[in-house]
């Protein structure tokens, strides 16, 4: 176990060195010196001297590569332009956002497609059945940034005097606010690492109001993370959904359940309990893979219900021409992509130990 | 051959039922996808698609990019659809859809907007497929380091979220509905790229490839003439899956303002212009939004057909 695990580090060793050297090389054939194409009409002769030296422009390619990736070990992802502070910074404060994002809507597509999947396989081609996959199809075909402007249509716009009804943006109703975790847990003293820790923590309002008790605060932002991981959620739940019911199906086809059911086992207990166990496997791969598809989504969702998180800041920096912000949010985004794929991996060897033969 | 007389031919060629009873391999694949309820499903809603785009002059009833004012015509922003049938004044100049922020026919821009989508589609995949599958014949039929060196570099490049590097090649290539089709088909090459390595490697020390090494056809002789007919079934799934993908992921770049640019009557930057008007005329995100998913189902469900039909291992 132990050395399948380190066996599978080290092989994402060079695909993390590809990512960098791959930002690097995007990053060093943007047309026209990177200088005036970071700074544009702020490029003075001694901004740019300052930028060339801060970056070793003036040294050979393969010492920038050197100076790049050790900055970036230290966690220098550079300045951002438009903001004028340390890119790290500005994405440290809004991971928080996505991260709250991408797993509200991850749970929301797991126990819905698992359940989804799980209806239609054993009642096959009965209305759930087709319904389920009508709906599947649908949704893996409708763009993400559709599907948020319609939901935030239904609920704010049809349904807007109605008890259903949800907020179309932000993360709170104003006058509401979240209470610090630094200051609820009196830790207000905390510097440095720890406390950044403990602010990005503090950060996910759904953590934190839930273990501070701020009742009314959780409830709103419940209320206003709703619709941004449904419409988040719905292409990795529609994928999760067949994923789950082709398994099943294969599942129940083997001996070993057709020896549960000649043992006089419940149904119930033997798709549930014998059945489910083994068909989960291939549904947490797909969980994992689908992370590409939750990310692409919060990027697309976030500008729609005005959350300030990572996707936001990206399309905030396509537009102002933020190049040092959009190096590093790809960066980030394709470590967490390795590293909870990473995850994924070894959980699969947990949970099927034949995996750890091979 | 129907000259000859039925002694020299033979008794089973001449008789009528042993030549209909064996049919061949690609009739039968043909029935086998016509089978398939979601195939055909998703061949009728192609067939829709193709019609509107090779038809859209005389489908739509005005140019996709001229507005109203030009035509002196009344009309305001983000007007609701006025349809004669559904009893909008027969006074009122029909528009099916209604018209957009800048005064034009949402309907004729829809239906415009089905060519552009179709070739997005179409030339992206296509783009991907030929390095694909390059790529992964090399790797496959060289094995060794040329193999692990560009097997790595597709690793890297799935280890992205596509959109995430999407986005970043397309802004070192600058903004523009070719650079994004670009961006998105790179994306997309090591789905191809696997695919065929795979058939690549499942046919290399077949008996029939070591035949034709003997009689020394050259390696690029054998990748398209032997191994490429393997490799076919899967490349044609994976294609037609991809379409799709394409087209959603190339509206997804338009809708981040990255590909296509106003006035063009592209679906996913339809969307992103009017997006201001969403609350007062939401048909303006309806009718285009619907339009890319019926485009992207038709190449979905197509694709689950297709292999749901052709791969032998699903055969049921």
């Amino acid at each position: 176990m132990t050395r399948f695990i380190i066996r599978r580090l080290i092989s994402s060793v060079p695909v993390l060195i590809g990512i960098v050297l791959l930002v690097f090389v995007l990053a060093r054939v943007i047309p026209g010196d990177p200088c005036t194409a970071t700074y544009g009409e702020k490029a003075t002769p001694e901004i740019c001297a300052a930028f060339e030296q801060r970056y070793g422009l003036d040294k050979p390619i393969y010492e920038q590569f050197v100076i790049y990736a050790g900055a970036l070990v230290q966690g220098d992802l550079g300045s951002s332009i438009r903001f004028g502070r340390p890119v790290a910074d500005l994405l440290l404060e809004r991971l928080p956002v996505t991260a709250e994002l991408t797993l509200a809507a991850m749970l929301f597509a797991t126990v819905v497609g698992v359940s989804l999947g799980l209806l239609s396989a054993t009642r096959r081609n009965s209305p759930v059945d087709v319904g389920t996959m009508i709906v599947a199809n649908l949704g893996v075909s409708t763009p993400v940034f559709v599907l948020g402007l319609f939901l935030a249509f239904t609920f704010a716009v049809i349904l807007a005097d109605t008890p259903f009804t949800l907020p179309p943006s932000g993360r709170l109703s104003p006058g509401v606010s979240v209470i610090p975790l630094a200051e609820s847990w009196g830790l207000l003293a905390l510097d440095g690492a720890p406390r950044a820790v403990l602010d990005f923590i503090s950060n996910i309002y759904l953590f934190n109001t839930l273990v501070t008790g701020q009742w009314s605060a959780f409830v709103d932002a419940v209320r206003h993370m709703i619709l941004p991981a449904i419409a988040v959620g719905t292409i990795p739940l529609a994928i999760i959904a067949r994923m789950t019911r082709s398994s099943l199906l294969e599942v129940l086809g083997l001996d070993y359940v057709r020896t549960a059911r000649a043992k006089g086992l419940r149904e119930r207990s033997v798709v549930l309990r014998h059945g489910m166990r083994n068909a989960l496997l291939p549904v947490v791969t797909v969980i994992g893979l689908s992370l590409g598809a939750f990310l692409s989504g919060a990027i697309l969702t976030e500008t729609i219900f005005n959350l300030t998180g990572m996707g936001k800041t990206l399309f905030e920096a396509i537009t102002g021409r933020d190049y040092i912000v959009i190096q590093g949010v790809t960066i980030v985004v394709a470590v967490a992509y390795l590293v909870v794929n990473l995850m994924v991996d070894v959980s699969y060897a947990f949970l099927d130990p034949r995996i750890r033969l091979t | 051959m129907s000259t000859g007389s039925v002694g020299l031919l033979g008794p089973d060629v001449a008789d009528p039922q042993a030549t209909l009873a064996v049919s061949s391999p690609r009739r039968e694949a043909i029935r086998n996808v016509l089978r398939q309820r979601t195939a055909v499903v998703g061949l009728i809603l192609l067939a829709i698609l193709l019609f509107v785009a090779v038809f859209a002059p005389l489908i739509a009833p005005y140019e996709p990019n001229v507005s109203m004012l030009d035509l002196n015509s009344p009309g305001k922003r983000g007007e609701s659809p006025c349809i004669h049938l559904l009893g909008c004044p027969a006074d009122q100049p029909q528009h099916l859809m209604g018209l957009d922020s800048n005064l034009r026919d949402e309907f004729s821009r829809v239906v415009h907007g089905s060519r552009i989508s179709l070739f997005i589609g179409l030339a992206t995949v296509g783009f991907a497929i030929i390095l694909g599958t390059v790529i992964g014949a090399i790797a496959g039929y060289a094995g060794g380091r040329t193999d692990n060196i560009l097997m790595r570099i597709m690793d890297v490049v799935l280890s992205f979220p596509s959109l995430i590097l999407a986005i970043a090649i397309v802004t070192v290539l600058g903004t523009g509905l070719i650079n994004g089709m670009f961006a998105i088909g790179i994306v997309s090459i090591p789905v191809y790229a696997r695919v065929m390595r795979a058939s690549v490697l499942s046919v290399r020390e077949t008996d029939f490839v070591t035949a034709s090494r003997a009689l020394g056809e050259s390696p690029a002789g054998i990748l398209s003439r032997r191994v490429l007919p393997n490799a076919l079934t899967p490349l044609i799934v994976q294609a037609t899956l991809g379409i799709g993908g394409a087209i959603l992921e190339v509206a997804a770049l338009s809708f981040v303002g990255l590909a296509a640019s106003p006035p063009l009557a592209e679906w996913g930057s339809m969307v992103a212009n009017d997006r201001n008007l969403f609350f007062s005329a939401p048909h303006l995100i309806f009718f285009p939004g619907v339009a890319i998913t019926l485009s992207v189902l038709a190449f979905n469900l197509l694709g689950d057909g297709l292999r749901d039909a052709l791969d032998p291992r699903l055969n049921r």
